[in-house]
């Protein structure tokens, strides 16, 4: 029992570096050689660190994402004048803006306004692309299933909705997310604004929904296997079908608590579900924005879905309504 | 393999020091901070304000002594003095009483000799024409901006509080050439930790398109769905740093104007809205009808980097309180600042017509100012006749 009441793992497996399925000649298999074992890693996953495998695809991902890298970090750079000490202390403040709104869609701006972003960001999209690639292979090679590369894809969605789709949809590069720390927070906070406040976009609802969910999901689900572990309830592969008492108890203390369980097998179809639509919607809310809808609490107001509350002050009005106002 | 891990293990261990150690050196406020509910229950519409960083404010706001009143009636000051043209139809005692004070308020190491020759105190040098055209420009804001200043007004020391050029000012942006030639590095004009808006990066000069000039502040969307192109992002941003700069020089959060559910709805706004959207157009007036004419007058070394003159934003006059001075009301014990004459004066700009001839001042309308007039905090009159009504707006 007490095994499974740690922070930390406390069982770490010790034996011959394992490889996964046999390694038939000239298979995937074949390509990684190195593997060891480090005690801290054991604590927080498997001791065993290795093999990797990249290949071309995550070769050239490493590389794109690396030029990407390389364009920010050195523009950010260039922007305190090459000063080392600057550029840490500044770091979070430091960015690498779009196109301004004058150059439109415009692929070849000027490579200080907005170049060096839109190869950037480029790079980071092949970089992006080609891992995904890997990730679907990898998991084709493996014989598994590509679930894993289509959550990814979700998520890839949103990253491509916001700097990518939306811009050309908006006929602008410059609709598109800066790079950088606090840069692209105040992005965030701007576009939300502009748009007029995106907490009544249904979709960034929904994506709300489905992240806090997601957390909810995870915490639940993490804690009764881990409080099952004593009666073997981490073999949740086999205990979909031969549930066995660690998923009885567990399925039993969930109806006690709620009337109705999710199975060994859904509960990790809600967790799918659930962080997958997160992107999924949240690329949907951005995509509407500025698009079909340009001021969401209007539209909330149009639709009903935004409360009306007693005024509790004297009625203002729009001072440049007024006749003869200074606008 | 194990060689990678190690690196991987020393970056993330270094990486987590820098962070600790940035927690320690932020800037960080302790609770317990004051809460003011100003809207409806549950709008979250409350004035959350650190009790400990007001009272550190308002300490550093000095109220200088009051000058003793002095006699309204007596020769004016231009039949006693020479080249007395905007201050001319004060008492001599008056007039005393005003120099002595604004000696106090502007520059009371410098004394009179900042803006005066010893030699010829009716000589204009340049810091006194600039301090002339600053006298009519208070007049303009306490007579013409009520909605903005109300009843309280200002005086010089509003912005200038002891010194010559006032705490807070602006010139317009100066980023720098980026390295290369511009090659690489462009900021675009924010990025940086910038103290004018909090210390945010949004950009650093939100003043010159929308305090120097009538760009349109507004940027959020009209009308549920889009009807043609409206403003980009970038421009709100630019919006958004102006409203930073308001909240920092305020001392206030962005639900002391706004319900922040709905930014640009009027009628979901606090009545301070209404002072604030004045203000800015105050400020455009004051830095384009006043401050900007005064630029070839001003000293080399006070103007900007790109030879602009210093101007005014919020935090000019409200140094982090919602009512500078902590709502003082000086200007009820200062008459004499009404009564300074608007119209242009000889050197004081391009825009001011030099060859104008001094108009006839009467000698009456001082009376006004006598002890048994009704004191400054009743309405100023609209516009007294034959004195000819600010001719910038």
């Amino acid at each position: 029992m007490a095994e499974y009441q740690n922070i930390f793992t406390r069982v770490q497996v010790r034996a011959a570096p394992e490889w996964g399925t046999p390694r038939a000649a000239g298979s995937i298999y074949e390509r990684g050689r190195d593997a060891s074992f480090n005690y801290w890693l054991g604590k927080l996953g498997d001791a065993q660190l290795g093999p990797v495998h990249l290949g071309y695809t995550g070769l050239a991902s490493l590389v794109c994402g690396f030029i990407a890298i390389e364009i920010i970090g050195l523009n950010m750079w260039a922007s305190v004048n090459w000063d080392p000490v600057q550029f840490i202390r500044q770091l979070p403040w430091l960015g690498l803006e779009p196109p301004p709104p004058q150059y439109g869609l415009s692929i070849l701006p000027p490579l200080n306004e907005g170049g060096w972003w839109l190869m950037a960001g480029f790079f980071l999209t092949a970089s992006i692309l080609l891992w995904w690639v890997k990730v679907y292979q990898n998991a084709r090679a493996l014989g598994l299933g590509t679930h894993v590369a289509w959550a990814f894809a979700s998520a890839i969605f949103l990253y491509l909705s916001l700097g990518f789709i939306r811009p050309i949809l908006m006929g602008s590069w410059s609709e598109a997310v800066p790079f950088g720390i606090f840069p692209h927070l105040d992005w965030t906070a701007a576009f939300s604004i502009r748009y007029g406040n995106l907490f009544y976009n249904p979709f960034h609802m929904l994506s709300i929904v489905f992240l806090y969910g997601s957390t909810l999901l995870f915490a639940m689900h993490g804690a009764t296997i881990l409080a099952v572990g004593q009666y073997g309830g981490e073999r949740e592969i086999e205990q979909i079908v031969d549930r066995g008492t660690a998923a009885e108890r567990a399925a039993l203390f969930w109806r006690w608590t709620m009337g109705w369980n999710a199975s060994m097998e859904s509960i990790h179809r809600w967790a799918w579900w659930f962080a997958v639509l997160t992107t999924l919607t949240g690329g949907i809310g951005i995509l509407l924005t500025g698009t079909v809808v340009e001021n969401w609490f209007l539209w909330g107001v149009k639709h009903g879905i935004a409360p009306v509350y007693p005024e509790s002050g004297p009625a203002v009005l729009d001072p440049s309504l007024a006749n003869g106002a200074v606008r | 393999m194990r060689l990678l891990f190690k690196v991987g293990l020393t970056v993330t261990v270094i990486f987590l020091l820098f962070s600790t150690v940035g927690l320690f050196i932020a800037d960080w406020e302790r609770p317990p901070m004051e809460q003011e509910q100003l809207g409806f229950r549950g709008t979250g519409i409350v004035q959350i304000t650190n009790p400990r960083l007001k009272a550190e404010t308002a300490g550093n706001v000095v109220l200088p002594e009051v000058v003793d009143a002095a006699d309204a009636a007596g020769p004016r000051a231009r039949q006693v003095y020479q080249n007395v043209q905007v201050l001319g139809d004060l008492s001599e005692g008056q007039f005393l009483r005003l120099m002595t004070a604004i000696t106090e308020w502007v520059s009371p190491e410098q004394g009179c000799n900042y803006c005066h020759n010893p030699e010829n105190l009716a000589e204009d040098v340049p810091t006194k024409i600039i301090s002339r055209r600053m006298f009519q420009m208070t007049k303009a804001v306490n007579q013409n901006w009520t909605n903005h200043v109300g009843q309280t007004g200002v005086t010089c020391y509003t912005c200038h509080r002891g010194q010559p050029v006032p705490g807070e000012i602006w010139f317009r942006g100066s980023s720098g050439q980026p390295p290369m030639g511009g090659l690489v590095g462009y900021d675009g004009g924010q990025n940086k930790p910038g103290e004018n808006v909090n210390l945010s990066s949004l950009p650093l000069d939100p003043f010159s398109e929308q305090l120097d000039s009538p760009e349109e502040v507004r940027v959020v969307g009209t009308t549920p769905l889009p009807v043609r192109q409206g403003p980009s992002i970038m421009k709100t941003e630019y919006t958004y740093a102006l409203m930073m700069h308001m909240s920092q020089s305020l001392g206030v959060n962005c639900v002391y104007c706004h319900n922040s559910r709905a930014f640009a709805a009027w009628d979901q706004s606090s009545p301070t809205r209404q002072v604030a959207w004045h203000a800015i157009r105050m400020i455009r007036e004051l830095n384009q009808s006043y401050i900007n004419p005064l630029t070839p007058i001003f000293a080399k070394d006070k103007l900007g980097p790109l030879g602009d003159a210093p101007k005014t934003n919020c935090g000019t006059c409200h140094r982090g309180q919602a009512k500078p001075l902590g709502g003082a009301p000086m200007l009820r014990d200062y008459p004499e600042l009404n009564a300074t004459i608007l119209t242009p004066v000889a050197g004081a700009g391009p825009t001011a017509p030099v060859e104008e001839p001094r108009r006839p001042v009467p000698d009456t309308p001082v009376g006004r100012l006598a002890p048994a007039a009704p004191p400054a905090d009743t309405p100023p009159p609209a516009q007294e006749p034959g004195r000819p009504p600010s001719q910038t707006r």
